[in-house]
């Protein structure tokens, strides 16, 4: 911090993590209204809290354990290969506080930039126990899916994101995986984790009719609905520009040759992104309209489900090509919505585990296709992107580490007695009590202010 | 006398590492974070529990 022009760097790469991190807040703050919006009156406070709680559970335990998953599993395949040393991301490194640089013995400058880099992780951490709590509002307990969700948002995906989402993850390295924008290592994770956590906690009370047939539980306000997605796509901006490195040497050998990168330091540009984003969505709000007849509630779904459809390869596609993706992904996740929830009789309350789940399957294994042989790494010496790869790739996103934890948590918790509320209280409403309790409360104000 | 590892802003600058007070006692507040996390998902579970237990027995009536 010596000279102008590296302060410069230093203190721009501070901003632009920032930044990301205050526009993916959106996110959040649109599953909450989403989650809301989607469950019935009787149980909209208990909804808006179990969401809500997940933030300052998930963020201090990736401050205890996540971040230094990240850096220490990037070694495999799976668990095999050794932890590497992460002095930087222990939560007790004094570079994990408020901390000017100075006698910090640490490369590429982490004691400026480690808590910026950190909360961007974290947001991205939020978005994986958000997306599997709209899944199961309305019959599952707090306290079960609080642990849940520290799983999904400070384990489960970050050991992904270090095997599939680290310019050294193994993945990378002998797989050619290549997810730029998380169609797998957020999305499919989330929904398979959801998956499972679905299977073992069941379908809210009068979801099937005795002969199987499903109902719909329609959302109770769609108004909130549009808002809560149209945050969602708002954060979902910054959730593409924290995926990138703003500012790298992508020149090897000879020379110099600053770009922005993809989290595998390999070139791209904001202008890419941009273009694809948008359009990608644009593919995806178009499909959802056309399967879902005009339903509001998938339109708004199927724009998200657009963007996760094409984000593994949309530092790469070009936007016609990431629309068409997109369009593909939406037919495929609507049906296969529908498709489980009367075949296997899963009760998945926003469709989270087909706009997440099956769009970022289908996204990370189509990238295997568009983008085969394409380097996916500036390390010569990893696998080109390939079809294969990206397939195990996707099934390891979703089953090995998203469907099969969710399920083996559930069960346990379930066997533990505390996963599901009672049926009774899932008949009168999480909410019910405490509304009486409101109510009796305004009415003796009310009589007193009469007397 | 400064909690902080520094006492003032007047030297170099680029030699101060971290800010925060009581430097070295990272170790302690990790491990009484781990366990206040803990405890707070063990009271907040038995919360619940009997709150719903309550709720139930308000339905049933």
């Amino acid at each position: 911090m010596s000279d102008q022009l590296s302060s410069l760097v230093t203190i721009f790469t501070e901003f632009y993590y920032w930044l990301t991190v205050v526009l993916m807040f959106f996110i959040h703050v649109g599953f909450c209204l989403y989650e809301v919006a989607a469950s019935r009156h009787k149980n909209h406070l208990h909804t808006l809290m179990k969401n809500t709680m997940l933030i300052p559970l998930v963020t201090i335990t990736f401050f205890f354990f996540g971040w230094w998953i990240y850096f220490a599993f990037p070694n495999g395949p799976g668990i095999i290969g050794g932890l590497v040393a992460a002095p930087h991301a222990v939560p007790w490194s004094d570079v994990m506080g408020a901390h000017m640089g100075g006698g910090a013995d640490l490369e590429n400058g982490w004691a400026r930039i480690n808590g910026v880099f950190w909360a961007a992780f974290l947001l991205f951490s939020w978005t994986a126990a958000s997306i599997v709590s709209g899944s199961v509002i309305e019959r599952i307990t707090s306290g079960g899916f609080w642990i849940l969700a520290v799983a999904i948002g400070s384990v489960f995906w970050i050991i992904d994101a270090s095997w599939g989402w680290h310019a050294e993850g193994w993945m990378v390295q002998l797989l050619g995986y290549h997810d730029a924008y998380a169609s797998g290592v957020i999305h499919a994770i989330a929904g398979g984790f959801a998956l499972g956590v679905l299977v073992v906690l069941g379908p809210r009370i009068g979801k099937f009719a005795a002969d199987g047939t499903p109902r719909n539980i329609n959302p109770r306000n769609p108004w909130l609905v549009a808002i809560g997605l149209f945050m969602i796509y708002t954060g979902f901006w910054g959730f593409y520009v924290a995926c990138n490195v703003p500012m790298w040497d992508v020149q090897s050998g000879d020379g110099v040759f600053y770009s922005a990168t993809n989290i595998y330091l390999a070139p791209t540009t904001l202008s890419a992104i941009t273009f694809n984003f948008l359009m990608s969505l644009a593919g995806g709000l178009l499909a959802g309209y056309w399967v879902s007849k005009g339903d509001a509630f998938w339109t708004y779904s199927s724009g998200l489900a657009g963007i996760i459809a094409a984000s593994a390869g949309n530092d790469l596609y070009h936007p016609i090509q990431a629309m068409f993706i997109a369009i593909v992904g939406v037919i495929v996740m609507y049906k296969m919505h529908y498709w489980v929830e009367r075949r296997f009789k899963v009760d998945d309350a926003v469709g989270a585990v087909a706009v997440h789940g099956y769009a970022g399957f289908f996204g990370v294994v189509v990238a295997g296709f568009m983008l085969w042989g394409y380097p996916s790494s500036p390390n010569p010496d990893y696998a080109a992107i390939n079809p294969l790869g990206q397939f195990i790739g996707a099934v390891i996103m979703f089953g090995v580490l998203g469907f099969l934890p969710g399920w083996v948590i559930a069960k346990i918790i379930h066997a533990c007695g505390f996963l599901r509320i009672p049926r009774e209280v899932e008949i009168a409403g999480l909410d019910t009590a405490n509304n009486a309790e409101l109510e009796a409360e305004a009415q003796a104000v009310a009589a007193a202010e009469r007397n | 006398m400064t909690t902080g590892d520094f006492a003032n802003w007047a030297g170099a600058i680029a030699d101060i590492g971290p800010i925060y007070p009581f430097v070295g006692m990272e170790v302690p507040l990790v491990i009484a974070g781990v366990i206040f996390w803990i405890a707070w998902h063990i009271r907040m579970i038995r919360q619940e529990s009997g709150k719903l237990e309550e709720d139930k027995q308000k339905a049933a009536q």
